[in-house]
């Protein structure tokens, strides 16, 4: 007997149970609009499938895959370390903390350990990224609420300086590929380690500029206050992490649950938001972006000197043995993973990336369902996504 | 016709400005290169990094970015286009009123770049659309963008408005819309735009 299986009908626009409209009396369509994939407010390409009655989102359909690069499947057919480039292209903003993800999760995999010195400049390297993440970020939002230029150009003076140290060490200023398994690429000389002190030295100034200029700026603030809720509890279902779970009230924060390197080591506080809603979103990125400056300011007294790879790390013949890791990273955008399964051979029998940015732009709909559409702008701009993670 | 350049200097010293049709035109074409705000990919981080203080696109008359097609010159194609992407990317560039120009940012845009063995990357844009400028680099850094632009100017200095050379929008034959494909059983359907993209001939006798 076979089962009968009915699809559920198609529900039609018209016989949706909808809220009264913001204007009684008029009654009109619905309009259907696709907003991007080209669009000057998508981070990227990206494209949301809004219902709209009047100015009021009723619907949201999220589409994805228009940046879809095949990352994981390369990945399974290239040796472990030819990933680790690719893995600077996933969130193209913040490639120094992808490359800690995977190489931390290879190391889970093979076990290796990781030099002390090498630890401290993971770190240093690692807030780096997050405070010229946050502070583009910001400038970002900022741009998308209509301020054009000012915020994104005092954010983007501040990251050309982080670009700077970046290239001076790395060679590259935003795919960096400098994570080994097992340490670092190359040994940074003490001068390199001056300049990063003289430019974190100047990060606390560039902090009070943007918290004097917008965080009790009045259009700001009636932009951002009371839009964009998310309840805790819907963020921890959904499988929210980062500055939007935070934001939320909710104490999670990966280098303070699981201090993977030595984050233990450092005192530094989680900033937590009350409300969840767009604003609380701009203030823990602020917020925490004086945390990272604490964090450095510790880190940079007193690097230790020594190795910056174990030397048990080798790159040619490397075969792990079979067997599976997972290694999760406080990425500044929410938990970043890599799951990594080895069949014992040179390439990784599967290689999955856990993104932040697609796992937080699931609840994109719940955020925006009754805002205006103008306000969806500013929803999506606070979740801070990145399309080469999204669609990976 | 070109005017001695001497002769320009001296007569400009004495406040007469001589110049051809021809040299004003492209001049006036060359630095308002307004470009689409569009952004793919990695590159777009550089581009929006050229625009910003530091390296300042508004040096070459391109800053006024235009989130429409309609008021845009000039398409940056800053990143990876995918297969889902491409057909969008070549409407896009249809919507361009002439004169419009293509800048491919990027190895992705290029050839593919480290993507190219993907199934869902487009091997080069130029397939489709008319690239004007290639930027090598993954991704190019902002320098290379200005020398792009640069290299843009020069080549609409150098353009005659009539005979052979003169600019697609001067002459009626040349092609104006461009095919957008679409997604076929295995791969974008037609693989490329005949006239823009000349299929690569082997040739047997020569020897590498």
């Amino acid at each position: 007997m076979t089962a009968s299986f009915k699809s559920p009908a198609e529900p039609k626009l018209n016989n949706l149970d909808l809220a009264p409209s913001s204007e009684p009396g008029i009654s009109g369509d619905l309009l259907e609009v696709a907003m991007g994939p080209h669009h000057p407010s998508t981070h990227g390409v990206f494209r949301m499938d809004i219902v709209l009655d009047g100015e009021r989102v009723i619907r949201l359909k999220p589409v994805f895959g228009y940046l879809h690069r095949n990352h994981e499947k390369i990945a399974e057919n290239i040796t472990y370390i030819a990933s680790m480039p690719y893995t600077d292209r996933l969130d193209y903003i913040c490639s120094l903390t992808n490359n800690w993800a995977y190489a931390l999760a290879v190391e889970k995999l093979v076990g290796l350990e990781v030099p002390e010195r090498a630890e401290y400049l993971r770190i240093i390297l690692g807030e780096l990224t997050r405070f010229q993440n946050h502070a583009s970020t910001i400038g970002f939002l900022i741009q998308e609420m209509g301020a054009s230029g000012t915020p994104l150009m005092y954010a983007f003076r501040e990251r050309e300086k982080i670009l700077d140290l970046f290239e001076s060490l790395t060679g590259s200023r935003m795919m960096c590929n400098y994570m080994r398994f097992g340490g670092c690429r190359v040994d940074p000389s003490a001068e390199w380690l001056d300049q990063v002190r003289k430019v974190v030295a100047g990060l606390p100034a560039f902090t009070d500029e943007i918290d004097r200029l917008l965080t009790s700026n009045e259009i700001l603030m009636a932009r951002t206050q009371g839009i964009g809720i998310l309840p805790p509890d819907l963020a921890v279902n959904a499988g929210i992490t980062g500055p939007m779970l935070r934001a939320s009230g909710v104490n999670y924060d990966i280098r303070k649950i699981d201090s993977y390197g030595i984050y233990n080591r450092f005192t530094f506080r989680v900033p937590l938001g009350e409300r969840g809603d767009v604003y609380d979103r701009y203030m823990i990125r602020l917020l925490e972006m004086r945390e990272s400056i604490r964090i450095l300011e510790q880190a940079l007294k007193n690097v230790p000197g020594g190795p910056i790879v174990d030397p048990k790390s080798k790159i040619r013949g490397f075969r792990p043995k079979p067997g599976e890791a997972y290694g999760r990273i406080e990425a500044p955008k929410g938990e970043l993973g890599f799951y990594l399964i080895s069949d014992g051979g040179p390439n990784p029998y599967r290689y999955r990336v856990r993104p932040p940015s697609l796992v937080n732009l699931t609840i994109l709909e719940d955020m925006c369902l009754g805002a205006a559409v103008a306000d969806v702008v500013i929803i999506f701009g606070s979740v801070d996504i990145v399309l080469g993670e999204v669609d990976r | 016709m070109a005017v001695d350049q001497d002769l320009k200097i001296e007569l400009g010293k004495q406040g007469v400005f001589i110049t051809t049709l021809q040299e004003l035109y492209n001049w006036g074409r060359r630095n308002s290169v307004w470009p689409m705000q569009f952004g793919l990919a990695c590159c777009a981080i550089e581009m929006i990094a050229t625009t910003m203080a530091r390296y300042d696109l508004a040096r070459f008359g391109a800053e006024v970015f235009r989130p429409s097609p309609r008021q845009a010159d000039m398409m940056i194609i800053s990143g990876t286009v995918t297969k889902k992407m491409a057909p969008q990317v070549v409407r896009l560039y249809n919507q361009m009123a002439e004169p419009r120009y293509v800048i491919a940012m990027g190895a992705c845009a290029i050839s593919g770049g480290p993507f190219k063995q993907g199934y869902n990357v487009l091997k080069g844009i130029d397939r489709y659309i008319p690239v004007d400028v290639h930027i090598p680099g993954c991704p190019p850094r902002p320098e290379a963008l200005l020398q792009a632009f640069i290299t843009l100017q020069k080549k609409i200095d150098a353009q005659p408005l009539t005979g052979p050379g003169r600019p697609r929008f001067l002459d009626a034959a040349a092609q104006g819309e461009f095919p957008v494909p679409v997604p076929g059983e295995h791969d974008l359907e037609p693989a490329f735009n005949q006239g823009v993209w000349p299929l690569p001939v082997l040739q047997p006798g020569k020897k590498d």
